[in-house]
């Protein structure tokens, strides 16, 4: 385009970001891989876990998708009262810690849940939730709104004029079925999968709450194990290196297919519709509809109904775990959106150079198929001759959880910049705009919205983490997820329930506080 | 002077050549159909667009390897004139210093721009909650702000009513004849250049004539002209 003999704006934070994003990542892999084990000393429960691994993230993301298509299509051609509601509960999820997730999942799928107090009514068993089924059944919870809100995405990309086009050709709804949603099913589904399968297969805190045992066992949570309980190191190492294999294997495949984006602007929506008018379209829409709802609130229902009698009488470490929890939560979301907005302005300003530019970019979001644990481990072997890594857990969980929250912040801000870009850079550039001045006077005030909602998701993600923290920590430096965790293991479930509530209220609130700050007084 | 030496600039399959001179101070139209190249050939000036090979000249001076802020030009474009997020006067603040850190003296420049384009009291409001013509009117005043010899105009009143339009040529001409400026300014409505332009270009087809006074091009369209404005003309 123009010519330009300096850059707009200077690409050297970027480069520094990148390079501290390639250090955790790939740097603390190196270490792994140097105090590592052979291949030859994995057993057969080592194996095992590589095949819990797979099966329960392979079964986790085609439940998930096969149940998000009727939802997606039902909420895509349907309008009702709280169809707005439902569709921002279905991005609750994302925020929503896993260990508050999972005890409110006991308590409707539990022994003591709401489903086996109705087993023992008609005289059945009560069911459990650990094992297989359990981790699935949590992982579907998670997986489930975020594979519909991609499939609603797709939907949504059909222009509403297709479907005034298809209704005055008197397309019926197996028409519509044929003609828009097997294409755009085609488009989004690989993706989705892929998605759904990635994120279960570096779930730790799901397998930890609901998995152990020789049959239930992630490579994750046998990374933990060797870690925690055997101390054996080389063998951590070499687990993780498998984690990593696992994840890079599922990064190419990523490539390979398209990921669709759940930005979710706009997802609420509502597109017309003449199709599908007949009852019992109506009747299955409904039906969808109110099992996904149901299958969401229930458990979210039964945090807050036993969380509140908890709730009370908590006892004081659990609050000093919950501020130890918020400054780490802080803290994580201040170093993400440094981290985030340093790559996006390092991006801009090596736009000329397209590789390098694009490289960048990229190296942000390697940490998606980072494993927190993997980095945990490596980290510790890095920093355990100059430190105890135990001192420093909470510095180095609020740098673990701001890596993993970069991919999904530079996945909102590195559009939004190219949009200003787009639209303001012409003037910009003849005003004579660049360099700092550009983005304090350009760039930050028209990326409040942005960066109010990366700095609430970057805060809620690690207010609610269950990863790294568990590798490291002693008593006196424990998260509210792990206190809560603690709870659970020694079966002090009314505790539990009432910290769940005080975790649930915090990390909403942080998401609540840094989004609607970035919302007021915002001009178009 | 302004001078376009053997200028020719390429793009994808769009080609566009042009060699003219404008003497200092004088207001000049640019005229011809959608696609012909009038928006690239004010690009190229201003330097978004990167000709291929010619030279564009100020005053002696090869502007080629400025940025566009570097060159002595103010553009004023068809949309996004202003910051949505800055007050009026910021808005025109800005093009006095980027980093909106104004000397006394400055300010008093900033708001003299104002009271001239008829703002002086609508200063603290944002672009949002300004008309479509007040708009046009802070992006004047920045142009005043800046006092660049050269003022690019592409299209700006183009989504204003007849009237409204008229008002607002009328203050860039009173505007640029103060400044001594010396105007290029994209239209594709006749009466605008009658107004204020002394010469007109016609471009079509990536071809770029050389200016003619303008009461002389209207009363004697060549062919390619009369087919564009049409026979009511």
């Amino acid at each position: 385009m123009a010519n330009r003999t300096q850059s707009i704006i200077r690409a050297w934070p970027g480069l520094v970001a990148a390079a501290v994003v390639v250090a955790l990542t790939l740097g603390t892999l190196g270490a792994v891989a140097l105090r590592s084990e052979g291949l030859g000393s994995l057993g057969p429960s080592d194996w095992a876990a590589l095949r819990f691994t797979l099966i329960q993230a392979f079964l986790s993301a085609v439940i998930s998708i096969v149940v998000a298509v009727p939802v997606a299509r039902a909420l895509a051609r349907r309008q009702f009262v709280g169809r707005a509601a439902l569709i921002t509960l279905l991005g609750a999820p994302f925020i929503l810690p896993v260990i508050v997730a999972v005890l409110g999942l006991l308590a409707v799928f539990g022994r003591n849940g709401l489903v086996s107090i109705l087993f023992g009514w008609i005289g059945l068993a009560p069911v459990q939730l650990y094992g297989l089924h359990g981790v699935v059944l949590a992982h579907v919870f998670f997986n489930l709104p975020l594979a519909t809100r991609l499939i609603l995405q797709g939907w949504l990309s059909i222009p509403s004029e297709r479907f005034r086009l298809a209704a005055s050709l008197g397309l019926c709804a197996r028409d519509v079925n044929r003609v828009f949603q097997r294409p755009m099913l085609r488009e989004v589904l690989p993706g989705a999968f892929m998605l759904v399968f990635v994120i279960c297969t570096t779930s730790f805190a799901v397998a930890l709450t609901l998995g152990g045992g020789p049959r239930a066992t992630t490579i994750e949570l046998a990374i933990y194990q060797a870690f925690r309980f055997d101390f054996d190191l080389g063998h951590a190492a070499i687990l993780a290196l498998l984690q990593f294999a696992i994840c890079a294997l599922a990064a190419l495949a990523m490539l390979w297919v398209q990921i669709p984006n759940a930005s979710g602007v706009g997802l609420d929506r509502n597109i017309q519709r003449w199709d599908a008018q007949a009852g019992f379209h109506k009747i299955a829409d409904i039906a969808w509809i109110s099992i996904a709802a149901g299958f969401l609130l229930l458990p979210l229902g039964m945090i807050i109904w036993r969380g509140i009698a908890g709730l009370v009488d908590l006892p004081p470490q659990i609050f000093a775990a919950a501020g130890r929890s918020v400054l780490v939560a802080l803290t994580s979301a201040a170093l993400t959106i440094v981290l985030g907005l340093s790559l996006t302005f390092g991006v801009v300003g090596l736009r000329s150079r397209r590789v390098l530019a694009g490289s960048m970019e990229s190296i942000g979001y390697l940490a998606i198929a980072a494993s927190p644990l993997v980095i945990g481990v490596g980290l510790f072997i890095l920093l355990f001759p100059i430190v105890n890594p135990v001192v420093i857990a909470l510095p180095l969980t609020a740098v673990v959880n701001a890596l993993m929250a970069l991919p999904f912040v530079l996945r909102m801000l590195v559009p939004a910049v190219g949009q200003i870009e787009s639209q303001f850079g012409r003037l910009a550039d003849s005003l004579g705009l660049i360099g700092w001045a550009r983005v304090s006077r350009l760039h930050l005030p028209r990326l409040r919205r942005p960066l109010g909602f990366s700095a609430g998701l970057a805060a809620a993600l690690s207010m609610g983490d269950l990863g790294v923290i568990a590798l490291f920590s002693d008593p006196d430096r424990a998260t509210l997820p792990l206190q809560m965790y603690r709870l659970m293991a020694g079966y002090r479930m009314e505790t539990a329930a009432g910290a769940a509530l005080l975790l649930l209220i915090l990390s909403l609130l942080l998401f609540w506080i840094f989004d609607r700050g970035g919302r007021v007084d915002v001009d178009a | 002077m302004l001078t376009l030496e053997g200028m020719e600039h390429q793009q994808d399959s769009f080609h566009l050549s042009a060699s003219f001179s404008l003497e200092t101070g004088t207001t000049t139209a640019v005229i011809g159909p959608s696609g012909g190249g009038k928006s690239t050939l004010l690009n190229c000036i201003a330097g978004f667009a990167k000709p291929r090979r010619g030279r564009v000249i100020w005053n002696g001076e090869e502007l080629s390897a400025l940025n566009p802020g570097e060159r002595p030009i103010s553009s004023v474009f068809q949309d996004n004139n202003l910051f949505p997020h800055m007050s009026c006067f910021e808005n025109v603040a800005i093009g006095l210093r980027p980093s909106l850190r104004l000397t006394g003296d400055e300010t008093a420049q900033v708001r003299t721009a104002l009271i001239r384009v008829g703002l002086a009291e609508l200063s603290d409001r944002k672009p949002a909650a300004l008309s479509g013509g007040q708009q046009s009117r802070v992006a004047l005043a920045r142009v005043l702000v800046r006092q660049r010899p050269l003022l690019l105009l592409d299209e700006p009143f183009a989504a204003l009513g007849p009237a409204l339009r008229g008002e607002m040529l009328d203050l860039v001409a009173e505007l640029a004849a103060v400044s001594r400026a010396t105007l290029l300014m994209v239209t594709h409505d006749p009466s605008d250049a009658k107004r204020i332009a002394q010469q007109t270009i016609f471009v079509e087809a990536g071809k770029v004539h050389p200016p003619v006074a303008t009461l002389d091009l209207f009363a004697a369209p060549p062919k390619a002209l009369e087919q564009y404005l049409g026979v009511d003309q």
